[in-house]
């Protein structure tokens, strides 16, 4: 089907409902959090894997 | 003994494509689901086992973050099979709540999942601790999301008998992440998971004969029989047992781990004897019900003597604990 330049669609594509975007929200703060947690796990698994040595690196 | 398929025509009643929700209805849940959290809990369990055992000393923020890459690559391992086994998991009962076949994730969605957790496991796993764990946990997941999934599953009786070395794996990942080898204890405690996992699933095949066969999956007892099966589960039982109590025979474990794989081992093979030895039909399946059971518990006690045994640092009998194959 093809729409003329003066047709505009009368649909409003897809619209979430309440309880999609509820789950949306939740996988987003989901993934945010595990995100936040990796960032951390990986700060300290480099400090105890190369010890104080890493604060001492020569410029 | 027929252990092949060819001689059985299995129609398989399938769905099509697993149904789904557009715009996704996933929740955080259902990614957890995917992840198979129970199978996920042994992983750990043994692969820590397989970690405090060795002899090797690894710091124990780098032995946590271990078990968490294999805890992870254990999901991923779960998430593809869960993205692959979508049809045959709508057919049967135990398995056609999970997330895609209910249509809460998109196979895609399941896919692109268990894919980033795999090369994440393996990528982190590898960089913190070392390559040989990380080598292992890969050939981990391959084996369990191609091998058995995609192949064994669906094309032979013998898929969980073979299949079974992916579940067998996570002891010996722990070892190689603490040595950074392989050693000879690694391997006994792949043996008894790998010798244990038949008699375990076989027995629950029995209770789900008639959903396998719907679904088109060719386990022992829609091939083979009743009869067969039951013989099969008191073989491997009986190989079980004296594999069970080797590491004590070895000198890899004390007297309490001895008297525990045992008492157990002959307790996995008078259940088993039973089974074989109870009327055929829907007799047999409250026997097979007490067997699958009480192997969970079996693995379990076994495990963790071996880490009790650790802590309390009770001696182990003859050899002295932990040689490293490097």
């Amino acid at each position: 089907m093809s729409l003329s330049m003066s047709e505009q669609p009368t649909e409003p594509g897809i619209v979430l409902t309440e309880e999609q975007k509820r789950r949306r929200r939740a996988r987003s703060l989901a993934i945010a959090l595990s995100l936040g947690v990796l960032v951390l796990i990986v700060y300290i698994v480099t400090v105890v894997k190369l010890g104080p040595g890493v604060m001492s690196r020569p410029l | 003994m027929s252990l092949t398929s060819e001689s059985v025509e299995l129609t398989p009643v399938l769905p099509g494509p697993a149904g789904y929700a557009e715009p996704s209805m996933a929740g955080v849940g259902d990614y957890l689901a995917l992840m198979k959290p129970r199978v996920m809990s042994l992983v750990v369990f043994t692969a820590l086992v397989g970690l405090v055992v060795a002899p090797g000393h690894l710091h124990p923020v780098l032995a946590g973050f271990a078990l968490l890459c294999i805890a992870i690559g254990a999901g991923a391992a779960g998430s593809l099979n869960m993205w692959y086994d979508a049809d045959i998991d709508a057919v049967m009962s135990r398995t056609e709540s999970r997330p895609v076949p209910a249509g809460r994730v998109l196979p895609g969605e399941a896919l692109a999942f268990g894919m980033t957790l795999a090369v994440g496991s393996v990528a982190f796993l590898g960089l913190m601790v070392n390559w040989l764990a990380a080598g292992l946990l890969a050939f981990t997941i391959v084996f369990y999301a191609v091998i058995y999934t995609m192949w064994l599953k669906r094309s032979t009786p013998q898929n969980i008998v073979i299949g079974g070395a992916a579940g067998a794996f996570p002891p010996m990942i722990g070892w190689a992440a603490a040595t950074g080898g392989i050693g000879l204890e690694s391997i006994l405690l792949f043996l008894i998971i790998f010798f244990w996992t038949p008699p375990h699933f076989w027995a629950l095949s029995i209770c789900r004969a008639d959903e396998y066969a719907r679904a088109g999956v060719p386990m022992l007892p829609v091939v083979a029989g009743m009869t067969e099966t039951r013989r099969q589960i008191l073989i491997y039982s009986l190989v079980l047992a004296p594999v069970g109590a080797a590491p004590w025979l070895l000198g890899y474990a004390g007297l309490a781990y001895g008297a525990a794989a045992i008492l157990g081992g002959a307790s996995m093979v008078a259940l088993a004897w039973q089974l074989r030895q109870a009327p055929a039909g829907a007799a047999a399946e409250p026997v097979a019900k007490r067997l699958f059971t009480f192997s969970i518990l079996y693995l379990f006690v076994l495990f963790a003597m071996l880490l009790v045994e650790h802590a309390l640092g009770i001696e182990a009998v003859g050899i002295p604990f932990g040689r490293v194959i490097s």
